[in-house]
């Protein structure tokens, strides 16, 4: 068990980094978990245009069990004054951490752009938890891309 | 008098002597989602396909005669055990599968009204229109939710339920108002699934029967753990489960009132549920054939007799009296737990043995983590009861539920692991 709640995801879970739903933001998600009804509220601000733009702010609300909260403020830390493109590539990487136990060794996940993420690795040994640690990546995503799309960019 | 079964039992089952997560011993706590199987039900299944197997209610061979004669047997067994007789007993997949078929004869009515297809007689019951009310509660499983949600957006009938009090009981001060002159169906759970309320039938159904509306029992978690009897609890329908009292997965009941099931229009359609096909159309069997299209579930009827045939050796009251005095205990052994708070009735009174808490400062999904880490099993989310959930402000609960096979050892090893979450997340 040790393993799943590493010192930093309990850290994180204790004092979250970036909660808070701010202004100004381009796209707003809502995504939930139906298999436990965790939820998470995320806005994303960008500034430039495309896969070069800057992730300006990642702003959520969200409510939900230890390893969800901390992967949400993980997030926030990892990705914040990324491009798109290079957060596109770390959340690709976190994807492959979280399949790498079910998978086989298909995937190897990039330690190097992971950081702190890195810590998530016991969680994928975990299949009732991986949703957990997803949900605030796969809003981030849903987010970036309604953002572009929309071209809400300035 | 209420007495704890013998221990002796839990060697009947298998699965209890494993142990998990790193050699820790199984404490089951998670009856309520589904039971484990004792021995006698597993030996009838593979008894059944080395002896028995062939095609039911077809075929003039040895065989057919034998495997036939097993179905129906085990549907004369079940059947009885709830005070039904055997061509009241309609095999489903489930007991979600049961309530869509009450459901689907509404809107299946309602569809061929509208046509002028031929209908069953009687089936007028089934037809709605836009306005007709549809009553569940507030507690109900989503199987006996959203199938009727379904059936309003289909025919323009509106959903409405009884209300829970902060006591988690059904708030049934304002039952005239809920159920009224519009009301054609009334269903609703006999147990509640993440409360452990054991619901009063008698009122809700004496107000039904004053506006003639149809009255739906979900028995999904009464019937595996109490006497019931569907002609004492005077209702039309009722809908349970075989995995959960013991049985094999993959079977599920509907038990009907004859005249009731007699004006259903079938659900699923196809082989083994007609009476003569053409190609322009076809006439249907009567119940319960008309109800079980394609081949049936044959090994897991047999099965699940087999369950309710253990179940009948020890004893319904015996088996209510043993889960009442498990669910006391642990009632007040989680009031010993400072931050832990009860969802649902907090008392042993009209309630059974699915015990959902909160735990201050925890989420559920941690609470069920730690205790997995110590080889405890128990249920963590909504339950399939989110509306429940949020009537009382809580996005998922930890439940601990019990069955035949639990002991108060086990309830203790729940308490231990509680307070070790509380400690590793500090909250204690």
């Amino acid at each position: 068990m040790d393993s799943l709640y590493q010192e930093i995801i309990l850290d994180h879970y204790r004092n979250p980094v970036g909660r808070g739903l701010r202004e100004p933001f381009e796209a707003q998600v809502h995504h939930v978990n139906p298999t436990c009804g965790d939820e998470i509220t995320l806005r994303v601000h960008l500034e430039g245009q495309g896969e070069s733009a800057r992730v300006a702010d990642i702003s959520y609300d969200n409510q939900g069990c230890s390893i969800s909260q901390a992967s949400a403020s993980v997030m926030y830390e990892l990705l914040l004054g990324r491009t798109v493109a290079e957060a596109m590539a770390t959340h690709e990487a976190f994807i492959a951490l979280m399949q790498s136990a079910t998978d086989h060794g298909a995937t190897e996940p990039d330690e190097d752009v992971l950081e702190d993420a890195i810590a998530f690795s016991g969680v994928a040994q975990y299949p009732a938890r991986i949703k957990c640690a997803l949900l605030s990546w796969m809003a981030w995503k849903d987010a970036v891309s309604q953002a572009l799309t929309t071209g809400g960019t300035r | 008098m209420n007495t704890l079964l013998d221990p002796a039992l839990r060697a009947d089952f298998p699965i209890l002597a494993r142990t998990v997560r790193g050699g820790r011993p199984l404490v089951y706590l998670d009856t309520a989602a589904t039971s484990q199987k004792p021995v006698a039900v597993l030996e009838a299944e593979r008894e059944f396909y080395e002896q028995h197997n062939a095609a039911v209610h077809r075929g003039a061979h040895f065989l057919a005669e034998q495997a036939t004669d097993a179905f129906e047997s085990a549907r004369a067994v079940i059947a009885g055990f709830v005070g039904g007789r055997a061509h009241e007993l309609v095999f489903t997949r489930n007991a979600t599968e049961s309530l869509n078929l009450v459901s689907h004869a509404f809107s299946s009515a309602t569809a061929k009204k509208a046509h002028g297809a031929p209908m069953p007689d009687g089936a007028e019951r089934f037809v709605l229109v836009p306005g007709d009310e549809i009553v569940v509660t507030e507690m109900e499983h989503h199987a006996n939710l959203v199938p009727w949600q379904e059936l309003c957006d289909k025919t323009g009938a509106v959903l409405r339920w009884i209300g829970l009090t902060d006591e988690g009981r059904l708030d049934l001060e304002d039952l005239d108002s809920v159920i009224t002159e519009r009301t054609r169906v009334v269903s609703f759970v006999h147990q509640s699934n993440i409360l452990g309320t054991i619901n009063d039938v008698a009122p809700i159904v004496a107000r039904a029967r004053e506006v003639g509306a149809l009255v739906v029992l979900d028995a999904c978690q009464s019937v595996p753990h109490m006497p019931v009897d569907v002609r004492a609890l005077d209702v039309d329908l009722v809908a349970f489960s075989g995995h959960k009292m013991l049985g094999p997965t993959g079977v599920g009941c509907l038990w009907g009132r004859t005249e009731v099931l007699e004006a259903m229009p079938p659900f699923n359609a196809g082989g083994s549920m007609i009476a003569m096909v053409t190609m322009e159309r076809s006439t249907f069997a009567d119940p319960p054939q008309r109800f079980e299209a394609g081949s049936p579930n044959v090994a897991q009827a047999v099965g699940l007799a087999a369950a309710v045939q253990y179940l009948e050796r020890i004893g319904m009251p015996a088996i209510a009296g043993h889960e009442h005095v498990l669910t006391e205990y642990a009632l007040a052994a989680l009031a010993e737990v400072p931050g832990v708070r009860i969802i649902g009735p907090t008392t042993a009174i009209g309630r059974g043995g699915a015990v959902s808490f909160a735990v201050d400062g925890l989420h559920p999904h941690d609470v069920g983590q730690v205790l997995d880490d110590e080889g405890v099993a128990v249920r963590v989310g909504h339950h399939c009861a989110w509306p429940t959930c949020r009537r009382y402000g809580v996005p998922a609960t930890t439940r601990a539920s019990f069955g035949i096979y639990n002991q108060p050892f086990e309830i203790d090893a729940l308490v231990v692991g509680i307070r070790r979450a509380q400690q590793f997340f500090g909250v204690a």
